[in-house]
């Protein structure tokens, strides 16, 4: 058995010593706590137990008023309004089933809504109102008020809700509010006491997600005092919360009204774009939906049938939508070719309808070929073997440097939800992703914009307002927050070949302007506006042998999901750039036949900033545009907004 | 006779020994957990479950293993103090790892049957080793700052690791336990004054230069210092829980309200009500008269392993029974500060009245030691 060690006479009163010290500064504290007692509960006993009789002291957060969203020109996109609800308190209310049996006498309920206000009740703290009802009348709210006696714990309140005025035009581009779910209280790392008042919105996508804390503001509180009843007695102090920052979006509102009018009826997306400074001007998605719908909460049956429509509205393709870029590709794979010194002055290409690379025969669209075509002849007739040709020549390397360079394969930096960064291919990712190494062939289809590629409309937008512009513009949403000019990134110089730039500009005038181009039937007559862009075509299917030799289905003839998407990119002025415009039509057919005189009126409308006057299309067109306008001017709410209510 | 020439016969053997047992202490404990279930009853509004039978339950368990580590001899312990530290550590760096989060703050480690809260445990085994250092280490060396630099880092370690679960209450009371010891051991008191100091020195450093160019801290973590100091400036946190539990407190005047009458607490104001909180209860329900009564039985308790301390010639069992009544000491002084509006709400339970398994075991294990240093303390022969 072990001795324990015996400790030294010295060191043992040391130890007692010290031991009695602190042992005195316990008793001493000790003695602290039992006076403190005494003092709360003898000495003022009766001022707390008062309290404690006649009041209770709550907090009750003060939610924020969510900042406004406002277009470039100050008409409102989304607005707070105030809505009376119906709350109840459980400390208050005592036996809630009774208060909401009283309550269901005096104003409809819904079933659900009170089975899930009692959940959600069961889970809060016993201090927090809980929603019974929302979107009350006036009368309903007055019969409440009438009848507060029978109601213990219940009150009604006025709160704000989250109101877009025009509805499904800005349902991509601002998404849109709603209650905070437990899945986003899971998703956020210390969440904000005001998420936990219930019913309390928070952006889910677009524009109001992205930008939630600037929106948001901070929650302030107010101390009350309440009766036993429940009762409101005074309030004894109050800190304000601050509220959420205003935003502009760079959108017009005018002209993004017109876009979605424009591109109704179809699958389609479109971007407008300020190619000086980037502002995007319109961003159009279509279908689309109402997002007020989501705001108070969308029904099963709305939702399902958002969801299941094939032209799928709930997507915010011109952001989120990747295509293969098709023909509109083929300045990239020019400017490659140019910047390598590749095209001499006069170089021309045979395009006898195909070319055999690595024996494989790859066609043109135009089976019969184009002949001796040169940059420009082949940019405005859309030959491939042109650019099948300079493929070869150039590499791969090279042509996606290009397109990287003109913002192809990179997520531009913008609020919304979901932005693509869509696909340039390289042989490193080939290897890794299909685990295949690249042949000659995928670069003669990159060549054309299709195989691996793929581009957003807002990339597109990019890609074409770099080209006029010549510099590295970056795409900007956010105008002003506060009242204060967010920065712009107007680019740097893009370090091109001034010659080379213009010879592409000038190729590009030529397909819409030249009688040869494949844009001809779009193009505009007023001098000053006339513009320069791009068709594509692409296809979605393989086309078999079987069919090439059966003759070329007419799209017409195909079902809709195995059409051609349709593309058409421009700038306009040529000669004095301001703009950029990108519009794809999913499955619509030809770019020159479907897309480009979207994107013509579109052009027109954003240059003349309204309706464009019909001398500037051409005579032919005008007694269709006319109709068109008509029709189009009934579509837009803007026109009535804008005039009535500025903010 | 000298104390030196005590004979280890005299020690008891065999079951005899819970006669030796520290009596006294023991049914101290006994009767602060039944205020505690008398308690939990009360703002369960007058049921067993969910929380006065659990509670019950594991004190009965507490119990026994408060016996059966008594009657291992405390040298057996002595020699366990190195492992139970390296192995506390281990545990306070599993929670690290593969803790659970429990309410936003990694602490505990799910065993299974228990949920194990490393830092608890290191309440106890921090005392531990500090004992049996000092039991080891020569007296004249105890105050050369090398030897007194080893318990800085022996205290240190678990601090630093508990911050980062961030739980800064337990981080706190072992800071005061540690330190605590040391000035039991007796370090010189030099040491103590340079730190309390330097301490001084550095917080009005901190508050001096606040708003100057040389300002210490960031700006937001200034305003985090206020609001710990003043709750009242966060009416939505802390300053909510303190008006309302003095206004309980405060409401139970002389004799209370009587037993299961008490409207504030039960009326769900205090959201910890049957833990941190659990002390309003008991003084709206039996006024000034029930609170006092339990400090005063925490009181003895302290006096009790005092004085079992101070009649202890061994070391090791004389720094550990002391270490062990500082600890518990820390634990509702506090609690009952935090709860009076006297410091700033940091989550610190009640001891053995508090619902919580964890707090409670590991509470029974630290008096099983004690009572383990009592019965097996040396005693002169006749």
């Amino acid at each position: 058995m072990k001795r324990p060690r015996v400790d030294t006479e010295a060191n043992h009163r040391l130890v007692t010593r010290r031991a009695a010290i602190l042992g005195g500064v316990q008793l001493a504290f000790v003695g602290a706590l039992g006076a403190r007692m005494q003092f709360l509960q003898v000495d003022q006993a009766d001022q707390f137990r008062l309290l404690a009789e006649e009041n209770r002291i709550n907090i009750r957060l003060i939610p924020p008023s969510r900042g406004e969203i406002f277009d470039r020109n100050g008409v409102p996109l989304a607005r707070n309004v105030p809505s009376y609800r119906i709350v109840i308190v459980r400390e208050d209310a005592g036996e809630v089933e009774d208060v909401v049996q009283n309550l269901s006498k005096l104003v409809s309920l819904d079933p659900d809504e009170v089975e899930r206000a009692m959940a959600e009740m069961k889970r809060s703290a016993p201090f927090l109102p809980i929603t019974f009802a929302e979107e009350v009348s006036w009368e309903d709210l007055s019969r409440v008020s009438v009848n507060a006696p029978a109601l213990p714990g219940v009150t009604p309140e006025v709160g704000l809700s989250r109101v877009y005025p025009l509805g499904s035009d800005y349902a991509h581009v601002l998404g849109y509010v709603g209650p905070v779910s437990d899945y986003d209280l899971e998703r956020i790392e210390d969440p904000d006491q005001l998420l936990r008042i219930p019913r309390f919105q928070i952006g889910k996508v677009g524009v109001e997600a992205k930008i939630e804390e600037t929106l948001r503001g901070k929650a302030g509180a107010r101390r009350v005092e309440v009766n036993a009843a429940g009762r409101v007695m005074r309030e004894l102090d109050r800190q304000n919360g601050i509220p959420g920052s205003d935003m502009q979006l760079t959108i017009d509102a005018k002209l993004q009204s017109y876009v979605q009018a424009r591109l109704n009826g179809e699958s389609a997306s479109a971007i407008v774009m300020d190619v000086q400074s980037g502002d995007l001007l319109a961003i159009a998605s279509a279908p689309t939906f109402d997002p007020n719908l989501f705001v108070r909460g969308i029904s099963s049956r709305d939702y399902k049938a958002l969801t299941e429509n094939k032209y799928r509205p709930l997507a915010s393709k011109s952001v989120q939508g990747t295509y293969p870029p098709g023909s509109t590709f083929k300045m990239i794979t020019a400017m490659a070719a140019l910047e390598d010194g590749l095209i001499g002055p006069d170089e021309t290409v045979y395009c006898p309808g195909h070319m055999e690379v690595a024996g494989r025969r790859f066609h043109c669209w135009k089976s019969a070929g184009h002949g001796w075509v040169d940059l420009e002849t082949s940019l405005k007739r859309s030959c491939d073997v042109y650019y099948y040709d300079l493929a070869v020549k150039v590499g791969i390397e090279k042509i996606t440097a290009m397109a990287n360079r003109f913002g192809l394969g990179e997520r531009h930096d913008i609020p919304m939800s979901a932005v693509a960064k869509g696909l340039t291919p390289t042989k490193d990712w080939k290897r890794r992703v299909h685990d295949q190494s690249w042949v000659v062939g995928d670069t003669v289809n990159a060549s054309i914009g299709q195989g691996f590629l793929l581009a957003s409309p807002l990339q597109l937008a990019v890609m074409t307002a770099r080209l006029a512009s010549g510099k590295a513009v970056k795409p900007r949403l956010i105008k002003t927050i506060d009242g204060i000019e967010q920065p712009s990134d107007a680019g740097t110089d893009m370090g091109m070949n001034e010659n080379n730039l213009r010879k592409m500009r000038r190729a590009m005038y030529a397909v819409v302007n030249d009688r040869r181009g494949t844009a001809y039937g779009s193009r505009i007559i007023e001098d000053a506006m006339r513009m320069a862009g791009k068709t594509g075509t692409t296809q979605v299917r393989n086309i078999s042998a079987a069919e090439r030799r059966a003759g070329v289905i007419r799209n017409e003839d195909l079902p809709w999901e195995r059409r051609d998407h349709a593309l058409f990119v421009n700038f306009a002025p040529y000669d004095n750039p301001t703009i950029a415009v990108a519009v794809v039509v999913e499955h619509g057919g030809g770019g020159a036949k479907v897309a480009a005189p979207i994107a013509r009126d579109i052009t027109l409308q954003a240059l003349y900033e309204g309706e464009p006057p019909l001398e500037a299309y051409p005579t032919k067109d005008r007694g269709r545009i006319e109709t068109q306008q008509q029709m189009l001017r009934g579509m837009q709410p803007v026109a009535n907004i804008a005039g009535s209510d500025q903010a | 006779m000298s104390y030196l020439e005590y004979t280890v016969k005299h020690v008891p053997t065999g079951p005899r020994k819970i006669l030796f047992l520290n009596w006294p202490l023991a049914l101290l404990l006994a009767a602060v957990a039944g205020v505690g279930f008398l308690m939990l009853y009360s703002v369960a509004g007058g049921s067993f479950s969910p929380w006065a039978e659990p509670q019950m339950k594991r004190f009965a368990m507490g119990f026994v293993l408060m016996l059966i580590v008594a009657m291992v001899p405390i040298w057996f312990w002595r020699n366990m103090a190195g492992v139970a530290f390296a192995g506390t550590l281990l545990l306070l760096l599993g929670v690290e790892l593969f803790g659970s989060v429990g309410k936003g703050a990694q602490r505990w480690i799910d065993l299974g049957f228990m949920r194990l809260q490393p830092s608890e445990l290191a309440k106890v085994t921090l005392v531990m080793i500090l004992a049996a250092y000092y039991d080891w280490l020569p007296s004249h060396k105890k105050s050369r700052p090398f030897w007194v630099l080893i318990p800085v880092v022996l205290i240190l370690l678990p601090v630093a690791m508990v911050l980062r679960q961030p739980d800064l209450g337990t981080s706190i009371l072992l800071l005061a336990a540690g330190g605590g010891m040391m000035f039991v051991a007796g370090v010189h008191w030099a040491y103590f004054a340079a730190v309390i100091g330097a301490g001084v020195g550095l917080i009005t450093a901190v508050f001096q230069f606040r708003g100057t160019e040389w300002q210490l801290l960031k700006d937001y973590q200034y305003r985090r210092i206020d609001t710990f100091l003043d709750p009242a400036s966060d009416p939505l946190g802390a300053g909510y829980h303190i008006t309302q539990s003095k206004i309980a407190l405060g409401s139970g005047g002389w004799t209370g309200r009587g037993f299961m009458q008490g409207t504030q607490s039960r009326l769900n104001f205090l959201p910890e009500k049957h833990t941190d909180f659990i002390f309003t209860t008991l003084a709206e329900e039996f006024g000034f008269i029930g609170a006092f009564s339990l400090l005063v039985l925490y009181a003895l308790i302290i006096l009790f392993c005092v004085a079992s301390a101070l009649a202890n010639k061994d070391r090791f069992s004389s720094l550990l029974t002391l270490g062990i009544a500082l600890n518990f000491f820390l634990f509702f002084a506090v609690n009952m500060s935090m709860v009076m509006g006297l410091a700033p709400v940091v989550g610190v339970p009640l001891p053995l009245v508090s619902y919580g398994g964890s707090a409670m075991l590991v509470l029974m294990l630290a008096f099983g030691l004690a009572q383990s240093a009592h019965v097996h303390r040396p005693r002169h022969g006749h």
